[in-house]
C-alpha cells in the first residue's frame, strides 16, 4: 500500500513549524502506524535527512507515551486505540494522511511530534492521590468495597494520561483527564479524607496550567483510548461544587 | 574463590528479616534531610523506592527517560501481582510462595532473598489497597484472586487486564505527593550515561538531558538503579522500545558485578512474528492460560493444511488435537510455568506442528471455557486482552483460538546485590528486574510486580539506612569534583564518537543482527558451539558497528536515534557477556537450556557444579570478564528435580 503524508516538522520549541510532504510504499496492512512511520524514518536516515521525532514507548496501548493527531483526530481514525494500536489497514490505499502533534497551548511542541505534557504530572501532584506513607496501611481486606463502585473506580482508573482528550477538546479542557482521576478516589472510601481538598487542589491546578474550560462538547469521552465517560466531569464538578461550599 | 558477601543475617529463616530490621541502623530525621538519595528508574521499584525514601525524609533526586515518570514499562504487566494472604483458605502461606517461587526459579536464588520477599508480599497489597488501587473484588467486596503458573493456590491480586498500570499509577501517585511536596526533584525525559565513584563508593550520576542533549552532573550519598530488565537485547521482546541496560551495564563497568546475565524469560504466551517491519513483540497474559487450553494438531499434515489455509481449528476434530501441556504435565496442566510452556511450544513447532505460516505458532482455546461459563464472565476475567488482540491481529478469539508463540519478556539475571540490594559497588544499590535477585532461572508469573514493590517499598528505606547512617558527616561533594568531569568527559568522548562514525548502517540493522544472533543461539535452546559462535559474531558486530553506524543530527538536541544508538552500543557488549555466562553454564535449568543437557527433554540441572550465581567482573570490553561464585545455600529446601508432570 501507498500512502501521501503531510508531516508537521519543527525544529524546536522556539522554532515555526510547518507541514512537509512525503510519500511512502511498501506498507504491510498488518503494519502498526508507529511502524510505518519508524519505515519513513529508516527511509529519512539512509538518505542523510532528518527523521521525524514522535513520543512512543509501550507500543502496546497502555503506557500513554504515543499521541499524534492523524488526518484531524486524536490517535487517528479508529474508536478506542491509541496510535500504537492503529493498523494500516485503516487507511485507504493511495491516500493522503496528515500527521500533526497534540495541538494545545499547555503542550509545547519540543521537537516535530512531540510535545511537553509535564503539565499533567504538576495536577496529580496537587492532590492525584492517598496521602498513605509506606508502612501505614490497615489489613486489605478490613476495607470491604461494594464491587459496583469498585468497578466504577476501575473504569476512572484506566485513564493513560496520553493527553488525546485536550487535544480533541476545541477549548484545550483537561477535564476529563482530571475528572477521571477525582472520580477514581471519590468512589472509594480510601480517598474520602481528602476528597475536598483534591477537587480544589486539583482544579486550581488544572487552570493555573492553562488549560480551558468545559463546554459539554463531548469530543474528549468520542476520542478516548480508553474510553473515559464523560459522566466523571459531572462528577468532577459536583465534587468541586461540594468541596467550595464546604470550605468557605 | 569468591570475595562475594551476600550478607544474609544469622538465624532461622523466618526470623532473619525482622531480625535485620530490628538490628539495623537508622538514621535521625534531622541528618535524613542532609542525605541525597539518586533514584534511577521510576517503575514499580524506582518510584515506590523514591517515594518510600522521601517519606521518611531523605532528600530524593529521580530520573526517567521518558516524557513523565508515570509511564515506565511496569505499567504494562498485565496479568496480576502474587502475596501470601490466604485470603482464599485454601492452603497458602508465606512458606508456600517462597517454596514456590525457589522451584519455579530452578533452585536458583537464595533463600534468605526470596523468603523476605514472600513475607513483605502481604504488606504490598495492603498499602497498594491504601493508596486506591482499584483491584477486582467479589460480591462482598472483598478481594478476588486468580491463579498464575507454577502454584497450586490462588494467590494473584488483579485489576483487570490491567494490573501493572494500577500498581504503578499508585507508586506514580506517592511519588507526585512527595514531589508536590518538594521532598522528590523530578528529572523526566533523562538518561544515566554514567556511575560516578569516589573513593570506590558510588556519589553520583551523570546524566543525558534529552530534550537539549546537554550531559548533566548530579551528586548523591547513594545511587539506586531502578531501570528493568535488559530483554531488549533480543530486539524483539516484549519490552518498551527505550527499555534499556545502560544504566546497569555502565555500572558493571564501574565495579557493579553482574549476576547471572544468560537467565532470560521467553514468554509462552506471545502474539506470533509477522514480518521483518515488526517494532515489538506483544504479551498476551499468562491469566489467560487460566481459561485458555494450549493445543496444535496431532498430525503434521492437519498443521501443514492449517498454515496453509486450507483448514481452519474448527475443522480439527477434538480427537485428533494434541492438548500437549495438559498430557505431558497433567498435574499444572496449562499453567505449567513458563520456561516449560515455552519449551514446550517450540517442540511441537520444531515437530512440524505450528500453525502460523512462519510454523511457530500454536492455539490458545477459550471454547471449553465460553462453553462452561458464558461469553459474558469470560469476557470479564479478561479486561482489554480480548480487544487488544483482535485489533492487533484482526482476529475474534471468542470465535477463533488465539494464535501465540513465546516472545522474550523478562531478565532474571542482573547487577548482582547482596541482601541489602546493594551491588559490589558501596552505595549503589539495584532493585527490581534490573537485579538478578529473588527468581533464579526462572521467574514465576506476578512475581515481577511483587518484587519490584517489595524492594521499593518495604527493602531498600531498611537497608539504605544501615548505610547511610555511617555516611551523616559527608557533605555533599561539589560536582565539579574531578571525578565528575572525568566521568563527564568518558560520556562525551563515546557521544562524539557514536555521532562522528557516520557510516552507511542504520542503528536498526545493527539491533536486528544482534537480536537475532541472540534469538537463535542464547534463546530458548543454547549448545556450547553455537554460543561459541555466537561471541564470535558478536565480537565482530561490534567493531562493524563503532566503525559503519550512521547516527543523524547532533548532539546538542532532542535526538531519539542517538538515544537508540547509545543504547544499541551496550546491547552489544551485554550480549557477549550473556553468551559468555550460557557457555560457562554446563547444566539447563529454568530459562537457560544447554540442548547437551536434557534427560527425555527436560533440563537437566547439575547441582553438584553449578549450584552457585555468575556473578561476572567487568575487566575491558575486549577482555575476558572474570567469574565470581557466590555458593547458593539450601537449608530449608531439599534440592529436587522439578516436577510439574
Amino acid at each position: 500500500m501507498k500512502y501521501n503524508l503531510k508531516v508537521w516538522r519543527q525544529k524546536n520549541s522556539k522554532s515555526e513549524g510547518k507541514l512537509v510532504d512525503y510519500t511512502i510504499d511498501s506498507i504491510n496492512p498488518d503494519m502498526s502506524f508507529l511502524e510505518m512511520l519508524d519505515v519513513l524514518n529508516d527511509n529519512l536516515v539512509r538518505k542523510g535527512e532528518d527523521p521525524i521525532a514522535f513520543d512512543h514507548d509501550c507500543r502496546e496501548g497502555i503506557c500513554g507515551m504515543c499521541s499524534l493527531h492523524i488526518s484531524g483526530r486524536a490517535h487517528g481514525p479508529q474508536h478506542a486505540a491509541t496510535t500504537c494500536q492503529l493498523y494500516m489497514r485503516s487507511f485507504k490505499d493511495g491516500g493522503t494522511i496528515y500527521i500533526e502533534p497534540w495541538r494545545a497551548k499547555s503542550f509545547p511542541v519540543i521537537k516535530d511530534l512531540v510535545t511537553d505534557r509535564s503539565a499533567f504530572d504538576r495536577i496529580i501532584a496537587a492532590g492525584g492521590f492517598v496521602s498513605v506513607n509506606t508502612g501505614q496501611a490497615q489489613d486489605a481486606n478490613n476495607l470491604p468495597i461494594e464491587q459496583a463502585h469498585a468497578e466504577k473506580a476501575m473504569d476512572a482508573a484506566a485513564c493513560i494520561g496520553c493527553g488525546a482528550c485536550v487535544a480533541a477538546c476545541p477549548n484545550s479542557a483537561a477535564m476529563l483527564f482530571v475528572s477521571a482521576k477525582i472520580s477514581q478516589l471519590a468512589l472509594l472510601p480510601q480517598g474520602g479524607p481528602e476528597r475536598n481538598i483534591r477537587a480544589i487542589n486539583m482544579v486550581n491546578q488544572m487552570d493555573a496550567e492553562g488549560f480551558g474550560n468545559c463546554t459539554n462538547i463531548g469530543a474528549c469521552e468520542a476520542e478516548c483510548p480508553k474510553e473515559i465517560k464523560l459522566t466523571n466531569i459531572a462528577r468532577m464538578n459536583r465534587e468541586y461544587l461540594l468541596a467550595s461550599l464546604i470550605n468557605e | 574463590m569468591s570475595t562475594l558477601n551476600s550478607k544474609i543475617p544469622e538465624g532461622p529463616l523466618a526470623e532473619k528479616w525482622s531480625n535485620y530490621k530490628e538490628h539495623a541502623k537508622l538514621v535521625n530525621p534531622a541528618n535524613k534531610r542532609k542525605l541525597e538519595v539518586i533514584v534511577v528508574g521510576t517503575g514499580l521499584a524506582g518510584a515506590a523506592a523514591a517515594a518510600s525514601l522521601a517519606e521518611l525524609g531523605y532528600s530524593v533526586k529521580a530520573f526517567c527517560f521518558q516524557d513523565s515518570p508515570r509511564r515506565a514499562h511496569s505499567i504494562a504487566a498485565q496479568g496480576g501481582i502474587n502475596a501470601a494472604k490466604n485470603y482464599k483458605n485454601d492452603g497458602d502461606s508465606v512458606f508456600r510462595l517462597f517454596y514456590d517461587t525457589i522451584k519455579g526459579g530452578d533452585f536458583r536464588a537464595r533463600e534468605g532473598n526470596v523468603y523476605r520477599l514472600a513475607d513483605v508480599s502481604r504488606n504490598i497489597i495492603d498499602q497498594c489497597v491504601a493508596q486506591g488501587v482499584p483491584f477486582a473484588r467479589d460480591y462482598g467486596g472483598l478481594l478476588d484472586n486468580r491463579s498464575f503458573g507454577g502454584s497450586q493456590v490462588s494467590r494473584t491480586f488483579y485489576a483487570r487486564g490491567q494490573t501493572g498500570q494500577q500498581l504503578l499509577l499508585g507508586a506514580y501517585g506517592a511519588l507526585e505527593r512527595q514531589i508536590g511536596l518538594g521532598n522528590v526533584q523530578m528529572y523526566s525525559r533523562h538518561e544515566m550515561v554514567e556511575v560516578v565513584t569516589i573513593e570506590g563508593k558510588a556519589r553520583g550520576i551523570i546524566a543525558r538531558n534529552l530534550i537539549t542533549g546537554e550531559l548533566e552532573r548530579y551528586f548523591g550519598h547513594a545511587v539506586l538503579l531502578c531501570t528493568g530488565g535488559y530483554g531488549n537485547v533480543f530486539f524483539l521482546s516484549t519490552n518498551a522500545m527505550g527499555s534499556n541496560a545502560t544504566a546497569v551495564w555502565k555500572a558493571h563497568k564501574k565495579g557493579a558485578y553482574f549476576g547471572n546475565p544468560c537467565f532470560t524469560q521467553i514468554h509462552p504466551t506471545c502474539i506470533p512474528v509477522t514480518g521483518d517491519y515488526q517494532s515489538k513483540l506483544t504479551l498476551m497474559s499468562e491469566s489467560l492460560r487460566n481459561d485458555g487450553r494450549v493445543w496444535v494438531p496431532k498430525s503434521k499434515e492437519d498443521a501443514k493444511a492449517i498454515r496453509e489455509g486450507k483448514k481452519t481449528a474448527a475443522d480439527i476434530k477434538e480427537d485428533d488435537r494434541d492438548y500437549y501441556l495438559e498430557r505431558k504435565y497433567p498435574s499444572f496442566g496449562n499453567l505449567c510455568p513458563r520456561d516449560i510452556a515455552s519449551r514446550a511450544a517450540k517442540e511441537a513447532c520444531d515437530d512440524g506442528r505450528g500453525i502460523v505460516p512462519s510454523g511457530l505458532g500454536v492455539f490458545l482455546d477459550f471454547a471449553d471455557s465460553i462453553k462452561r461459563l458464558g461469553i459474558d464472565v469470560v469476557k470479564a476475567r479478561y479486561g482489554e486482552l480480548f480487544p487488544m488482540y483482535q485489533n492487533i491481529t484482526n482476529e475474534d478469539p471468542l470465535k477463533t483460538p488465539m494464535k501465540i508463540y513465546p516472545a522474550v519478556h523478562y531478565t532474571m539475571g542482573g547487577l548482582w546485590v547482596d541482601y541489602e540490594l546493594m551491588t559490589t559497588v558501596p552505595g549503589l544499590y539495584c532493585l527490581g528486574e534490573a537485579n538478578f535477585s529473588d527468581h533464579g532461572a526462572n521467574r514465576l508469573g506476578a512475581s515481577a510486580l511483587m518484587q519490584g514493590l517489595a524492594d521499593g517499598y518495604f527493602v531498600i528505606p531498611y537497608t539504605v539506612g544501615n548505610y547511610l547512617s555511617t555516611e551523616i558527616f559527608v557533605k555533599p561533594i561539589p560536582t565539579d569534583h574531578p571525578a565528575f568531569v572525568e566521568a563527564e568527559n568518558d560520556a562525551k568522548e563515546r557521544a562524539e564518537k557514536l555521532i562522528n562514525t557516520k557510516g552507511k548502517k542504520t542503528v536498526d540493522d545493527f539491533h536486528k543482527e544482534l537480536g537475532k544472533i541472540m534469538w537463535e543461539k542464547c534463546g530458548m535452546a543454547r549448545t556450547a558451539e553455537g554460543l561459541t559462535e555466537a561471541r564470535k559474531q558478536l565480537q565482530q558486530l561490534r567493531k562493524e558497528f563503532w566503525s559503519d553506524v550512521n547516527v543523524p543530527g547532533t548532539l546538542n538536541e532532542f535526538n531519539p536515534e542517538f538515544d537508540k544508538a547509545s543504547r544499541v552500543a551496550d546491547f552489544l557488549e551485554l550480549g557477549e557477556l550473556m553468551v559468555i555466562d550460557a557457555l560457562n553454564r554446563n547444566e539447563s535449568c529454568g530459562g537457560h537450556f544447554r540442548e547437551e543437557y536434557q534427560e527425555g527433554g527436560e533440563a537437566k540441572r547439575d547441582d553438584e557444579n553449578y549450584r552457585y550465581v555468575a556473578a561476572w567482573e567487568f575487566k575491558g570490553v575486549e577482555a575476558d570478564p572474570v567469574l565470581h561464585k557466590e555458593e547458593l545455600v539450601f537449608e530449608n529446601i531439599q534440592l529436587q528435580v522439578r516436577s510439574y508432570k
